[in-house]
């Protein structure tokens, strides 16, 4: 048993090693403030859901995407403004995001995550009374 | 005979000879692009969007990065050798009470110009947009493509 996982180890890491070599994009986004939650919007073209990949550790929101559109082997590439691969961004969540109701979704190579506020980081009227 | 032997085992082991016809058919590729490309460039004007152009003996392939444009809101234009892309990348709706942390994504109204080295055969281009890319398929004009002409015997 232990030599499967093993060389399921060894399968991951060469495969990881390719994805590496791929270049690295980092994403334009926008970060939207509203009373009840952050939107942050991300402009990833080429990715669709399974490409994408976000992971949160501790405190840090890492937001990855691979690119994926065919063209007909027979053609080759002849003037290159963008580069195909691998978006990479990491944002810093600040504690007043409710890490349990963090929503993505992504449509036309741009994905959209709905960060709400946690109860006691929302805005709260103060009511004013006169003695 | 032994001799003969040889020499052919000498031949498959030289790296040289493999590297040499490896730069030969290099060569001929490098030929043949530039045959059909004058100098390997392609006339372009504007900016946004960023574009990738394919090629390959039949026709072209263009493809730009437009996330979240909708089809509707892209024109794309023939007139010969010339591609026009047009279009509009709207904003988000701004709310009131909204507060921008970062504000990096472009919108606005946007125009590219794409000189292909051949004509294009307009009937006959296909667009589609998948995963927030433009792509454009522009095949070459048949009366572009080069023709065999049949030799008559008097």
């Amino acid at each position: 048993m232990p030599e499967v996982t093993k060389e399921v180890q060894k399968k991951d890491e060469r495969t990881l090693q390719k994805k590496e070599t791929r270049r690295r994009i980092s994403p334009d986004v926008d970060v939207i403030e509203k009373n009840e939650e952050f939107v942050l919007i991300a402009d990833m073209p080429g990715v669709d859901e399974k490409g994408l990949d976000l992971t949160l550790e501790k405190d840090i929101l890492i937001i990855r995407g691979e690119t994926s559109v065919e063209i007909p082997e027979e053609y080759r590439l002849r003037h290159s403004e963008y580069s195909e691969g691998r978006y990479e961004r990491r944002f810093t969540l600040s504690q007043e995001i409710d890490r349990d109701r963090i929503k993505a979704t992504i449509k036309n190579g741009v994905l959209r995550i709905v960060l709400p506020k946690a109860d006691t980081a929302k805005i709260k009227k103060i009511e004013v009374t006169s003695e | 005979m032994l001799w003969k032997e040889i020499e052919r085992l000498e031949r498959d082991l030289n790296p040289w000879r493999e590297f040499e016809r490896m730069q030969k058919h290099l060569r001929q590729l490098q030929k043949e692009i530039d045959r059909i490309f004058s100098n390997g460039e392609f006339p372009v004007s504007g900016e946004y969007p960023p574009i990738n152009i394919w090629t390959n003996g039949e026709g072209a392939i263009v493809t730009a990065e437009l996330p979240g444009v909708s089809p509707e809101d892209v024109e794309i234009t023939v007139v010969g050798k010339r591609l026009t892309i047009q279009g509009r990348r709207k904003a988000d709706e701004v709310q009131e009470g909204v507060r921008y942390h970062f504000k990096e994504r472009w919108d606005g109204e946007f125009t590219r110009n794409v000189e292909l080295p051949f004509n294009i055969n307009a009937d006959a281009v296909e667009a589609k947009f998948t995963k927030g890319i433009l792509v454009i398929n522009l095949p070459r004009a048949e009366e572009d493509k080069p023709r065999k002409i049949a030799v008559e015997s008097a």
